[in-house]
C-alpha cells in the first residue's frame, strides 16, 4: 500500500444499555482490554430505547458501521426490553439488506455487566469486520458534508 | 443557548497518563455554549467539586459536563454537588474518557482524540436537556427473604429486630439450610447445630417473622419500597396450624424406603417425614412421589394416627399476595454434580463420598449416629484419602474456573477430626495449595498438620480405582517429591466444589437482578456496594453472591440487613425522574405503547382540546405514571406518532450525541 494514503479508520457508533453492556465496556476498561478508539459508546437505558432512526441517522451522518449491546435474552432489567430491542432490528437489517447495505456493518450482541472480555473481544471483532468492509457511502447524507 | 462548563479530571494518572486533559479541556472550550473549560487533578474530590460549584455561581452555568470516570462510578457525586450549587442535577452530563478511553488505549494522540469527541457528544446532550425534578414513592415497611440458611436467618432476625416486619421464604420444609447438615465447625469447632438451632428457634418465635416454609417465589412485580410478591406454597398435605410435630405418623408410616435428603440419600425416612428433630417449622410433610394413600388411594394411616387431625390429603398449593419495600436474595448453593469427574470413582464405589457426606457420616444425628463407618460394609476405615479442588479452580471446562473457598478448611477439619477420634486412621489429604486466609484459619491447618499428624500431599489425585476386595487404589503424584503415589485407601472424601442453587437464575429474571457468568448474583460495585444488586431494592446476601464460609455468611447477612433497615427507615423514596412522558398533542390514542410498557404505567384518558375554531373535541391520549414508569423506554420507539419520549434520554438528545460522534474530522 502507497505511504500517502492514510489507513481507513472507521466510525463505529456503539449503542450500549445501561444496566449490562455499558458496565461491561466498563468493565473491559478496568481490566484494560484494549479494543480501538474507533468504537464510540452512547449510554441509553435500555436496548429497547434505541430508536431505529438513531442508527439511519448515525448511517447518513457517516458512521460506517453500528452496533447495539444489550443484556442477555432473560436478563433485561427491565424484563422484556431486549426482546422488543431483537425483534425491532430484525426488521430494521432486513430494510438495511434490502437497501444495499451490507450485513456486517449492523450487529445485535447480548453482552452482560460480568462480560468485559467479550465487550472488548465483539468490539475488536466488528471493527475488523467494518474495516475490511470500507466506507459507507450508501445511506451517507451528502447534505451534511462539509 | 445553554451557558456550559466543562471539567476534564485527570483521576491523577488514570487519565491524564494517555489522554491529554488540556488539549481536551482547550478544543472543548471552543464548542458552541461552553463558556468555562478547566481541568483538575481529581474532580471527586472536595477541591474538584468546589471547583464545579463555584464555576456553576461565577458562570452562572447551566449546563455542566465532567469528562471523568464512568457515570456508573460518580454520576451522583456530581448531580449533588451541581444541586448544593443551585443547578439542577439533571443538567450534568457525564463523558466516560476513563473506563472507556484512556484504561483501554495506549497510544496518547488517538485517546486524546476520542476524549474530545466523547466530551463534544456530552455538550451536545446538555444542550438539550432540561431541569427534571424528581417524584416521590412510598416505601412498604415489610422485607422479604428468599432462602432461609444461615444467611437468610441472620439477615432476618437482623431487620426484625430493628423493628421491621420479615417474611422468610423457604423452598424445604424446614429453614435452616445446609448448615443444618454439618457437624462441627472451622476454625473454632463448635457444633454447627449448637449455634445454628437456636438462631431457627428464635426465628420462629420472633413477632416481627413470618416464615413460609415449603414455598417458593412465584411472579415478582414493582420496584424498590413498592415490591408486588406471590408466594406459593407448596402443598404439604398436613396443616401446618394443627400440625404438633408429635411424630406419630412419621412412625407409623408403611413406605419406608424414602431416600433421605436430610442425610443424602445415605439412609431412609417415610414417606411422610420431618427432616431433622429441630426442624423449624416443626411439620410434617408428606412426599407424593411415595405416598400410598396420594397414589392410589390405599392408605391413610397417617390421618388414623394424628391426634390433631392436621393430614389433609386435598390439599393443593396456595399462592400468596404480599407486598414488601425490600427483598433479600440468600438462595445460597449446592455441591456440584460429579458426573464429569468419573476418575473419581464416586459413581462406582459407595466408600468414594463427598464432603458434606462425610458431615453426615460424622454427625451425631446422621445415619451412622456420628461413628465412621464405611458406607460399603459399615468397617471402620483405616486409611482415609481426602482430595481437594474437585471441580474447584478447573480451567478443564469439566468443573469451575473459581476457588470454592471453603473446601481447604473444611477438609482440614475433618482431616483433624478423624486423627482426633479414630488416632489408628491414617489420614492423607492432596491438595493444590492451602488457602487459609481468615482470622485463626491459618493456625487451625497448621494444628492438623503439627499436633495431629495429617499427611499433607501437595499434588493431584489421578485415579482412584475400586478393587475386588473393596479397597480404593488412589493413584497419585507428590509434586514436591516428584513422585508417583499408590494409596490403599479404605475411604476417599472428594471435596466438591460449590455452586449457586439452582433456583438462583429464574429468581434473578423475576426479580431482574443481574448474574454473571457461573450464575452468582453481581453485587452493585465489587468493593464499595457489596451487598446491593444493582437492581435498586434488591440485597443479596451469602453464598448466593460468592462462595463464602459461614463467619463471612453472617457479617454479609448483617451488611445486608443494615442496607435493608436503611432503605425501610425513609417513609419515601426519590424516584428516578428519567421518565417517559407522553405529548398530548400529538398522540393519537393508539395504544402501542401501552402494549408494550412492561410496567402497566401507561393508561389512556380522554382529555378535552380546544379547537382552533374554539369548539372543543374530546380525544383518547395516553398518559404516564411517573411512580410506575422506570424509564426503559420501549414505548418511546413503539410510538409511531412520535409522542412518546424520555425524559434524560430523549430522542432528541441521543440525535445529537449521535451527530457529535459522527462529526470527527
Amino acid at each position: 500500500m502507497p505511504n500517502e494514503v492514510k489507513a481507513f479508520k472507521p466510525k463505529i457508533v456503539a449503542f450500549c444499555c445501561n444496566w449490562c453492556s455499558y458496565a461491561g465496556a466498563d468493565l473491559a476498561g478496568t481490566n484494560r482490554l484494549n479494543y480501538p478508539a474507533d468504537v464510540k459508546i452512547i449510554r441509553v437505558p435500555c436496548s429497547c430505547r434505541v430508536n431505529p432512526m438513531f442508527i439511519l441517522r448515525a448511517f447518513q451522518r457517516g458512521a460506517d458501521g453500528v452496533i447495539l449491546c444489550g443484556c442477555h435474552p432473560g436478563d433485561c432489567h427491565y424484563t422484556t426490553g431486549n426482546y422488543y430491542a431483537r425483534r425491532r432490528m430484525t426488521l430494521l437489517f432486513s430494510m438495511l439488506d434490502y437497501l444495499g447495505i451490507e450485513k456486517e456493518r449492523t450487529r445485535v450482541e447480548w453482552v452482560s455487566a460480568a462480560e468485559g472480555a467479550k465487550f472488548a473481544a465483539t468490539m475488536n471483532d466488528f471493527v475488523e469486520t467494518v474495516t475490511r468492509l470500507g466506507e459507507n457511502k450508501r445511506l451517507e447524507d451528502l447534505r451534511c458534508k462539509e | 443557548m445553554q451557558r456550559i462548563g466543562v471539567f476534564v479530571c485527570w483521576c491523577g494518572s488514570n487519565i491524564a497518563g494517555t489522554v491529554d486533559v488540556k488539549a481536551v479541556s482547550e478544543a472543548l472550550s471552543h464548542e458552541p455554549g461552553v463558556v468555562y473549560s478547566i481541568n483538575y487533578q481529581y474532580m471527586c474530590s472536595e477541591a474538584g467539586q468546589n471547583l464545579v460549584k463555584d464555576a456553576i455561581r461565577d458562570y452562572n452555568l447551566t449546563g455542566v459536563v465532567i469528562c471523568s470516570c464512568s457515570p456508573r462510578m460518580h454520576e451522583n457525586t456530581f448531580r449533588k454537588a451541581a444541586a448544593s450549587a443551585g443547578l439542577n442535577p439533571y443538567m450534568v452530563e457525564i463523558a466516560n474518557i476513563r473506563e472507556q478511553c484512556s484504561w483501554i488505549h495506549k497510544d496518547m494522540p488517538t485517546a486524546t482524540e476520542k476524549a474530545i469527541i466523547l466530551g463534544r457528544a456530552a455538550i451536545a446532550k446538555v444542550h438539550l436537556n432540561a431541569p427534571l425534578m424528581a417524584g416521590e414513592s412510598p416505601v412498604i415497611k415489610r422485607a422479604l427473604v428468599i432462602g432461609g440458611g444461615i444467611a437468610g436467618i441472620q439477615t432476618a432476625l437482623d431487620i426484625a429486630d430493628a423493628g421491621f416486619e420479615v417474611d422468610i421464604v423457604e423452598k424445604e420444609p424446614t429453614i435452616g439450610g445446609k448448615m443444618t447438615q454439618l457437624d462441627k465447625t472451622f476454625p473454632t469447632l463448635d457444633c454447627a447445630a449448637c449455634i445454628l438451632t437456636p438462631k431457627m428457634v428464635d426465628c420462629a418465635q420472633h413477632e416481627k417473622i413470618n416464615i413460609f416454609s415449603f414455598s417458593e417465589v412465584e411472579k415478582v412485580k414493582g420496584f424498590v419500597g413498592n415490591f408486588h410478591v406471590t408466594i406459593k406454597k407448596k402443598a404439604r398435605f398436613v396443616d401446618e396450624t394443627k400440625c404438633t410435630g408429635c411424630g406419630e405418623c412419621t412412625a407409623k408410616c408403611p413406605v419406608k424406603g424414602v431416600p433421605n435428603e436430610f442425610n443424602l440419600g445415605m439412609d431412609n425416612r417415610r414417606a411422610i417425614y420431618i427432616p431433622f428433630a429441630q426442624a423449624v417449622p416443626k411439620v410434617a410433610t408428606i412426599d407424593p412421589n411415595y405416598c400410598n394413600m396420594l397414589k392410589n388411594g390405599k392408605c391413610g394411616l397417617c390421618a388414623k394416627v394424628c391426634g390433631a387431625g392436621a393430614i389433609d390429603y386435598k390439599q393443593q398449593d396456595q399462592f400468596v399476595e404480599r407486598e414488601y419495600g425490600a427483598i433479600v436474595v440468600a438462595t445460597g448453593f449446592n455441591p456440584i454434580k460429579l458426573d464429569q469427574f468419573d476418575e473419581f470413582g464416586y459413581s462406582q464405589s459407595k466408600d468414594v463420598i463427598t464432603s458434606l457426606e462425610f458431615e453426615r457420616l460424622t454427625n451425631a444425628a446422621g445415619p451412622t449416629s456420628g461413628t465412621l463407618l464405611r458406607p460399603s460394609d459399615g468397617k471402620h476405615p483405616h486409611t482415609i484419602v481426602f482430595v481437594q479442588c474437585v471441580g474447584s479452580r478447573d480451567t478443564s471446562g469439566c468443573g469451575k474456573t473459581y476457588c470454592s473457598r471453603i473446601c481447604c478448611m473444611y477438609t482440614a477439619k475433618h482431616a483433624m477430626l478423624t486423627r482426633e477420634k479414630y488416632p489408628d486412621t491414617d489420614v492423607y489429604v492432596f491438595y493444590i495449595d492451602v488457602r487459609s486466609p481468615g482470622k485463626n484459619y491459618d493456625e487451625f491447618y497448621r494444628r492438623a498438620v503439627e499436633q495431629y499428624g495429617v499427611h499433607y500431599i501437595k499434588g493431584m489425585v489421578g485415579k482412584v480405582a475400586p478393587r475386588a476386595d473393596g479397597k480404593l487404589m488412589v493413584q497419585a503424584s507428590d509434586l514436591i517429591a516428584g513422585e508417583q503415589l499408590h494409596i490403599e485407601a479404605d475411604l476417599v472424601v472428594l471435596a466438591t466444589a460449590i455452586e449457586p442453587d439452582k433456583t438462583a437464575r429464574p429468581l434473578a429474571t423475576m426479580l431482574t437482578a443481574s448474574m454473571d457468568t457461573n450464575d452468582f448474583f453481581t453485587e452493585a460495585h465489587a468493593k464499595l456496594r457489596p451487598v446491593e444488586s444493582p437492581t435498586a431494592g434488591i440485597f443479596l446476601s451469602g453464598a448466593c453472591q460468592g462462595p463464602k464460609d459461614i463467619p463471612d455468611t453472617v457479617s454479609q447477612a448483617g451488611a445486608a440487613a443494615a442496607k435493608v433497615i436503611g432503605l425501610l427507615a425513609k417513609d419515601k423514596l426519590t424516584t428516578n425522574p428519567c421518565v417517559a412522558e407522553s405529548n398530548e398533542l400529538m398522540c393519537n390514542g393508539c395504544s402501542s405503547c401501552e402494549k408494550v410498557c412492561p410496567y402497566g404505567a401507561i393508561t389512556y384518558l380522554d382529555k378535552e382540546f380546544r379547537m382552533p375554531d374554539r369548539t372543543t373535541m374530546v380525544r383518547r391520549v395516553a398518559s404516564v405514571n411517573p411512580a410506575v414508569c422506570q424509564g426503559c423506554g420501549a414505548c418511546t420507539v413503539a410510538c409511531p406518532s412520535g409522542a412518546m419520549d424520555l425524559k434524560g434520554f430523549s430522542n432528541s438528545q441521543i440525535m445529537a450525541e449521535v451527530d457529535a460522534i459522527c462529526q470527527m474530522k
